[in-house]
């Protein structure tokens, strides 16, 4: 039997806000516990929430960025269930009428195709504080430096077909969030989660197959293996005669599985109704226009007009333009060589390969735009050729030395005297005689020895063209 | 000198006859000698009290007074007053020590009053007999076999028994202005979002609003000035800046147009209170106001509707009472679900868990629309048979409850007829719009006088109308002036 797997995502985005959503509370990650929770965050009786206005502000910047309807009267509900983490009693977020309706976003798989995938909507909620189970001898522990801070929850439609998909659309929405700087996006410390609702079904089927709902996937990687587990587990299940439970599963990443957490079919009733403690948060056109007019360039733009301006591949462009930070190190790149094709080159494969081997990224990068672009500069004015130019890129990474001193000190200027290129050409051609013999009986591929040997007694540095130029001509001759 | 109006308070302070100390010790004494009679007050802040009178004294003496300064309040014990315990007459947080201020409290201190105590009331303000405190009922100044009414019963027993000059309440659906009535003293409503609600424990948030309980008109006038205005902690507060309502307080009613509600005439409403309402208008006619019948006709559905959204509002406001980080926790918990269970049986009497079931169920999954959504569709009905009504009258007069004080118990045994007994004032919440309930008559039974109130009710954010309207009347009759034999 054919399976075919659907996948929904609800992400939750901590906004990168000073305060949190509905008090004056500081947000900075990693103080020490409940000392950021002021007496709103406590739930102390008689206090009242104040909606923070820079939320609405990167909620709306991101509806437009990914060109979704933005809500012009949003509305605040409670959602009421019991935690200990959940000071209230209740979690304040928007249900019918959150601040950003439906969008898309498109995503390249694989293969290089593009897929769009529907966002049904991102709404405003606060986070709840934390449960500490460890270090407390059996007791939990609670802290609330987290509760109250600002989250933006983007839901997508169930469009995701396999785990790479999803990887892809996480990988986007992360990259958008960046470029908008919304939040850090940080999946470590949490500010960025994952929940996937997955399902399967036959292949060609109509109806979807019951979904469970994968809980707190920290990292992309565990995306990816959460979910083809549970599209296994799940397919096991059905090949075996049973039925899939409409549960919440928890991903343990150490483990490498889901386990129950709770079956929804014992569920809460969150008994949502609208905050009469906020007004409904009505914005203006105006309002929408001066949050568009902030907008940074995102990242279809971007590729698009690196394939318009630079002449780069659509590939190239796309990998360029992934991520905000390694955007604008190419461009700046650029501005110092002057060349778009050679930087591009330069950047997603030598830089990128490098960053990759030391887990690095591109903010990290042990070699700043400004040196690779003096780098791709002497390969453009011929001070020395491409090949010997990933000789200096090496030694760039040990020292601090200026790319012209590194070509200096370890003399690896090309040769571009056509005197001496034409002394090397002779001594070649004199060495080889039965090389040279077989040229001129017509074996036109030995050519290639000739610069090989060429190359290898001026250890790489005869300037190339020169080279194949006079060697042409004197084989003829 | 504790029987006399904050105004004339203020004058005999000004003209330097007592001093704040004094007439706060003199309040002590009394609290001390009646409060075991009449229950009004769960804390008397004594300590607190005499230091702020003597720092008003001080600023008095330096001249930088207002009329507050030096008068001492008693606040309601909904209102959060730092470092004193704030209890909501609720066992559940019969050991909460507030850790702030609530605004109103704030602004009072600021303006230089002197905090007697925190006053006694319904739990967590649902009641309309001061009967489901945790720490006992209140017993009515003017008969005290007989309830003074609720939510606000302590304020209102402290004011009519001289406990206090004047005092803080809060109204959901009548708590300020029935027991107002039953004591025979003047009780406030201003319009929802006229005062901050910072502070005030939350009941049903889109209908409770803080407001003064008083001897006069006048003398709610000066709380207001004092309370009312924007407050950038409560967003529900308007950014409107309060006008003074001092300066109207003399404005001839000449011309005035009162509109008396022919469903307030109807059935269910005493004779006693109906023969009072109709001299209370004969009153506002001789001082050149006209009179006209005004339809509210939705007004049957008001008490149903009210007895949906609060209570629903309800269930969520009093779910953060989890024994968790304050309050109430029952002994010995076996796991989460026990504390939760034990912690909110134990800690909430029967009316509060009553309530919060009512709410639960009608916010339930399946039931939400029958039950929440149609009971908003009411309150706009009732709002707009309001806007009706004021497109041809100033001021709307009523009665303010159907009857004088009930007995202690007598309403007890069915919640529903206790309900009724605010089926004139839910209506006022539910539309959001100013209301009042000043004396207007003693009905003596059995050799005991028993005060009549009727109600005033203005257009959205008119309180000045209405207090001036009010302390017009009051300079015409007697009848705020009368006192029980304490």
């Amino acid at each position: 039997m054919v399976w075919e797997t659907v996948i929904g995502l609800e992400v939750h985005v901590q906004l990168d806000t000073k305060s949190k959503l509905f008090s004056g509370s500081s947000t900075t990650f990693g103080a020490e516990p409940n000392t950021q929770a002021g007496i709103y965050d406590l739930a102390m009786p008689g206090t009242l929430p104040v909606f923070n206005e820079a939320v609405l502000r990167m909620a709306v910047k991101f509806g437009l960025a990914i060109d979704a309807e933005i809500g012009r009267r949003s509305v605040f509900d409670r959602k009421n269930y019991f935690y200990p983490d959940l000071p209230k009693g209740y979690q304040v977020t928007q249900l019918a009428f959150p601040t950003v309706g439906k969008g898309s976003l498109q995503i390249t798989l694989e293969d290089g195709s593009e897929k769009v995938i529907g966002i049904t909507r991102a709404h405003i909620e606060e986070d709840a504080g934390k449960s500490l189970h460890e270090d407390f001898q059996g007791l939990t522990g609670i802290d609330l430096n987290r509760a109250g801070t600002a989250l933006l929850e983007i839901v997508s439609e169930p469009e995701l077909r396999n785990a790479k998909e999803a990887v892809a659309y996480l990988k986007k929405l992360h990259a958008i969030i960046l470029y908008l700087g919304i939040s850090d996006g940080n999946m470590a410390q949490g500010s960025m989660r994952c929940d996937a609702n997955v399902s399967v079904r036959q292949l060609g089927a109509k109806e979807f197959g019951t979904r469970t709902e994968i809980k707190n996937i920290n990292s992309f990687r565990f995306v990816e293996r959460a979910i083809n587990h549970e599209v296994q587990r799940q397919i096991e299940i059905i090949e075996d005669g049973g039925r899939i439970i409409q549960e919440t599963r928890l991903y343990d990443a150490d483990k490498d599985e889901t386990r129950s957490m709770r079956s929804k079919e014992v569920a809460n009733d969150y008994r949502y109704f609208p905050e009469p403690d906020l007004l409904p948060v009505v914005i203006d056109e105006a309002y929408i226009e001066s949050v568009r007019a902030e907008l940074p360039e995102l990242p279809n733009a971007k590729r698009a007009r690196f394939v318009s301006q630079y002449g780069l591949s659509d590939y190239d462009a796309g990998v360029l333009a992934s991520s905000r930070e390694m955007a604008n190190f190419y461009e700046e790149v650029v501005k110092i060589c002057g060349d778009a094709k050679l930087s591009a080159n330069w950047v997603t494969v030598d830089l990128q390969g490098l960053l990759n081997k030391s887990d690095l990224d591109i903010s990290q990068s042990p070699v700043s735009a400004a040196r690779l672009g003096a780098l791709i500069g002497r390969i453009k004015d011929q001070t020395i050729s491409s090949k010997i130019a990933k000789t200096v890129f090496e030694a760039m990474l040990g020292n601090e030395q200026s790319v012209d001193e590194i070509i200096e000190s370890q003399g690896l200027k090309q040769v571009t005297d056509s005197g001496a290129i034409e002394k090397l050409v002779d001594e070649v051609i004199a060495a080889n005689p039965e090389q040279v013999a077989q040229y001129r009986a017509g074996k036109e591929k030995v050519f290639a020895f000739f610069i090989g040997q060429a190359m290898k007694v001026s250890k790489g540095k005869a300037n190339p063209d020169q080279l194949n130029a006079l060697l042409l001509q004197k084989l003829k001759g | 000198m504790s029987r006399r109006t904050v105004a004339e308070l203020s004058r005999s302070l000004a003209r330097g006859e007592f001093s704040s100390t004094e007439l706060t010790r003199d309040y002590l004494s009394r609290i001390k000698q009646f409060n075991g009679v009449y229950n009004a007050y769960i804390t008397v802040t004594e300590e607190l009290a005499l230091a702020q009178a003597t720092a008003a004294d001080q600023r008095r003496a330096r001249g930088e007074h207002g009329p507050l300064t030096g008068i001492p309040i008693a606040h309601k014990d909904i209102f959060c007053v730092q470092d004193v315990r704030t209890t909501c007459a609720s066992k559940m947080l019969s050991n909460f020590i507030s850790p702030y201020n609530a605004t109103v409290v704030e602004r009072l201190n600021a303006a230089g009053t002197v905090t007697l105590g925190k006053t006694n009331m319904d739990e967590f303000a649902m009641g309309s007999s001061n009967e489901t405190s945790f720490f006992g009922p209140v017993r009515n100044p003017w008969d005290p076999e007989r309830v003074p009414g609720g939510s606000s019963g302590g304020s209102a027993a402290a004011v009519a028994a001289d406990l206090c000059a004047i005092a803080t309440g809060t109204d959901t659906g009548g708590s300020i202005r029935q027991p107002a009535a039953f004591c025979g003293i003047t009780g406030f409503k201003p319009s929802y979002g006229r005062i901050s609600r910072w502070g005030m424990i939350a009941f049903a948030s889109s209908l409770d609003q803080a407001g003064p309980i008083s001897k006069s008109a006048e003398d709610a006038a000066l709380m207001m000035n004092a309370i009312a205005g924007p407050d950038s902690k409560d967003s529900t507060c308007v950014e409107v800046a309060a006008p003074d309502y001092m300066a109207t307080l003399n404005d001839s009613l000449q011309g005035l147009r009162i509109g008396v509600p022919r469903q307030h005439l109807a059935e269910g409403l005493g004779a006693e209170v109906e023969s009072a309402l109709q001299a209370a208008l004969k009153v506002f006619e001789s001082l050149g106001a006209t009179i006209k019948e005004v339809d509210l006709p939705n007004s049957h559905l008001s008490v149903s509707a009210y007895y949906v959204i609060a209570p629903a509002e309800a269930s969520a406001n009093l779910s953060r009472f989890d024994g968790v980080r304050y309050g109430y926790r029952c002994a010995e918990p076996v796991n989460l679900e026990d504390m939760y269970k034990r912690s909110r049986s134990e800690g909430f009497g029967s009316e509060v868990k009553r309530r919060i079931m009512i709410g639960t169920y009608a916010l339930s999954a399946g039931f939400y629309d029958a039950y929440y959504i149609k009971a908003q569709q009411i309150r706009r009905l009732i709002k707009q048979d309001f806007d009706n009504a004021f497109k041809d009258v100033d001021v709307i007069i009523g009665p303010t409850t159907p009857h004088t004080a009930f007995k202690l118990g007598e309403k007890n045994s069915d919640p529903v007829t206790m309900y009724l007994e605010d089926i004139y004032t839910i209506a006022v919440n539910l539309a959001g719009l100013p209301g009042m309930s000043i004396p207007a008559g003693l009905h003596t039974h059995l050799n005991k006088r028993l005060p009549i109130g009727i109600q005033l009710v203005g257009k959205d954010f008119d309180e000045a109308r209405l207090l001036n309207v009010a302390h017009q009347y009051q300079q015409n009759t007697d009848w705020h002036l009368q006192r029980p034999e304490v």
